[in-house]
């Protein structure tokens, strides 16, 4: 059973059909790259997963732990274990981050004390996003993440807009996030880990801190093609999306 | 008095200029009712609707002092600060002191409607607190105001003086008995703040779903006073129709009106403010928060500028959860200077899907995140709210069912 299948998903958006067919599958402690020019629907997939309400999906499915969940409401993924740091999340005036993380973490209120290993202790008493700047909402995103403590992990390009000084903070903690034994079930324990990512990128840097199992390549609501993350970024960055596109699928090893 | 008699009798029938108008004649005046010594004594069934509007008896030692009207009858009165405040019915202080004849029907006009005519004719008594010069009260001093009687009406006449210099907190919980549903509450208020003085000043509601409510208050202010009103009603009520008005007659007074509300499916509630700055360097803000659940908003705001030098802002922000009830923001700005600094904001609309969907992502259901998001709007934008408001206002929300 994969932690999450997706099959032949259609997506709108806008009165748009952004997602012409994805299919894409992730397993127990495998972390994902997607890959694609802007407004692919990059963020678009990563939101149906989500299943927030602007992505309507026309066909296809979503499966979670072998459960359809292409109908199932946010909170409930969120319940089922399925976690996400937004590329652009929006404000929410009056609402405190540091209420915020002590609603998510159901009162346990060590994850405040953990606030400042994120660099986020002086924002607990502010308006969730609002006035953060980019590098302080990727913080914030993780932090939130952590106090959530999820079993797939959706990751909207981490590192954009991050100084290299918190660009390893903020894979430090990430690492910690996939890297958590704690999820895995009795007796199922593989290779340490069993927590599965899927993230987005444009540089690969957040790699140098998580690794990577499998890349795919996203153009105009289609999966291009699937290979090692290294062998796609090389490919992208030598021959651009274009070439990458028209080109032969890069077969899994 | 500076109204004629004949003018206030004719007042007796002269409809309000807003809210919906009530036919005083189906309820009866209650004139007797029980005296509680002790707050802590009080019957359970009293207790519990005092505690729900912030008037507390089991945490008196944090309170300076309190009164307490059951219908038109004074029904408790402690004081712990004897040095520096003074608490009485109106009547005992009208008796007791010459001069307050002087503050009495001066910023509220017994012809201004059927509400302050009738609050006239009856000689309502009400609360007088007197804070004297350069006295700093600790704890708040708590008044309570009930209508205890089913097809009962009460008129209170209230006079707060803050005199120079002088700092303190005011907590009225305005509350229906448990056998009370269907009733009228009228509240005159005159409010003199002296120079220097400081008054935060809130206001409770929890009314029954019949019951109907016009206060009336005249607020005056002089050199650098400050004022912080708030007026939360977040539980059902049938019609409330408020608009109080402050003169900032003296060089730098300042004051702060907020409006929290929560108009359930029925309910009318039109509030608004008005402040006349006639100085310079006064300033004002306006700030009204609400939530429509089915029911009528009215956000009115006026604010006066008569003098130059002055700044002023007023902001009307409304939430509507549920379709069937309606709201309105109507703010006025008006001035004859160019040297002053006046504005407003208003928004009206429904709290955006992708805030709710965000905080679901993290796990909280959608109701959790409705309140959430609510809880912040209504209190989060406001600045000198007292935490146990804050407080009384997430118990109030949480008990109000909003998700969908
Ligand atoms: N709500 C919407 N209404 C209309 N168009 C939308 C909506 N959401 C997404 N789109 C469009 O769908 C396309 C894909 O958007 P998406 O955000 O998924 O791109 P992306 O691959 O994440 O790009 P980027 O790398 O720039 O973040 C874009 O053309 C975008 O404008
Ligand atoms: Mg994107």
């Amino acid at each position: 059973m994969h932690m999450l299948e997706i099959r032949d998903l259609h997506v709108e958006a806008g009165g748009r059909e952004i997602l012409k067919g994805v299919n894409l599958t992730i397993d127990e402690g495998e972390t994902v790259t997607l890959f694609g020019p802007n407004g692919s629907g990059k963020s678009t997939l990563m939101a149906a997963i989500m299943g927030y309400a602007y992505c309507k999906v026309t066909k296809g499915s979503i499966f979670y732990e072998g459960v359809d969940i292409t109908n199932m409401p946010v909170d409930e993924r969120a319940k089922m274990g399925i976690g996400m740091m937004m590329q652009r999340p929006p404000n929410v005036v009056g609402v405190k981050l540091g209420d915020l993380l002590q609603t998510i973490s159901r009162n346990n209120g060590d994850v405040l004390k953990h606030a400042g290993d994120f660099k986020m202790n002086n924002h607990l008493d502010r308006d969730l996003n609002v006035g953060f700047s980019g590098g302080e909402i990727k913080r914030s995103e993780v932090l939130q993440l952590t106090a959530q403590n999820p079993k797939l992990v959706l990751l909207d390009e981490p590192e954009s807009g991050v100084d290299l000084e918190s660009i390893e903070l903020i894979g430090d903690k990430i690492h910690d996030l996939l890297y958590n034994t704690e999820l895995c079930e009795m007796g199922r324990a593989k290779a340490n880990r069993c927590v599965s990512a899927l993230v987005i990128t444009h540089t690969g840097q957040i790699l140098d801190y998580i690794g990577a199992d499998k890349g795919y390549i996203i153009n105009d609501g289609r999966i291009r093609c699937s290979g090692r993350p290294t062998d796609l970024l090389k490919e992208i960055r030598e021959k651009g999306y274009k070439e990458c596109i028209s080109c032969r699928m890069v077969k899994l090893p | 008095m500076q109204n004629g008699e004949a003018s206030i009798k004719k007042a007796l029938d002269k409809k309000a200029e807003y809210g919906p108008d009530i036919d005083l004649s189906r309820y009866s005046m209650i004139r007797e009712q029980k005296i509680i010594e002790n707050l802590e004594e009080a019957p359970e069934d009293v207790k519990k609707r005092m505690e729900s509007v912030g008037i507390t008896s089991s945490k008196e030692t944090e309170r300076d002092g309190s009164i307490m009207f059951i219908d038109n009858r004074i029904s408790h009165c402690s004081n712990k600060a004897p040095d520096g405040v003074e608490i009485m019915s109106l009547k005992k202080a009208m008796a007791k002191y010459d001069w307050l004849k002087d503050l009495s029907w001066k910023l509220v006009s017994p012809d201004k409607d059927k509400y302050t005519a009738r609050t006239y004719e009856e000689d309502a008594d009400g609360t007088f607190v007197w804070v004297k010069a350069g006295y700093h009260v600790k704890h708040p001093i708590q008044a309570c105001m009930m209508l205890g009687t089913d097809k009962g009406m009460q008129t209170l006449h209230n006079i707060f003086v803050i005199d120079e210099g002088a700092h303190a907190e005011m907590i009225s919980g305005c509350a229906t008995g448990s056998h009370a549903d269907d009733g009228v509450h009228i509240g005159v208020s005159e409010i003199y703040i002296r120079e220097g003085a400081y008054f935060s000043y809130s206001m409770i509601h929890n009314w029954g779903p019949k019951t109907s409510v016009r206060p009336r208050t005249g607020i005056q202010m002089d050199r650098d006073s400050k004022m912080i009103n708030n007026y939360v009603i977040l539980n059902p009520v049938a019609t409330v129709q408020s608009a109080p008005t402050a003169w900032l007659n003296g060089e730098g007074a300042s004051c702060q009106f907020n409006t929290i509300c929560l108009a359930h499916p029925g309910a009318d509630i039109d509030s608004g403010g008005t402040v006349i700055l006639n100085a310079p360097r006064t300033g004002a803000e306006i700030v009204s928060r609400s939530i429509t659940k089915g029911g009528k908003m009215m956000a009115r705001g006026h604010l006066i500028g008569n003098s130059p030098g002055v700044k002023a802002h007023l902001e009307c922000k409304s939430i509507v959860l549920e379709d069937g009830g309606q709201t309105l923001a109507v703010p006025k700005l008006d001035t004859f200077y160019a040297d002053v600094d006046m504005t407003h904001e208003a928004a009206v609309g429904k709290i955006s899907q992708d805030q709710i969907e965000y905080l679901m992502s993290r796990g909280l259901s959608e109701d959790e995140a409705v309140g959430m998001i609510i809880r912040g709007f209504l209190v989060g934008g406001i600045k000198g709210l007292p935490q146990e408001l804050t407080d009384e206002i997430n118990a109030a929300i949480e008990q109000s069912d909003l998700g969908h």
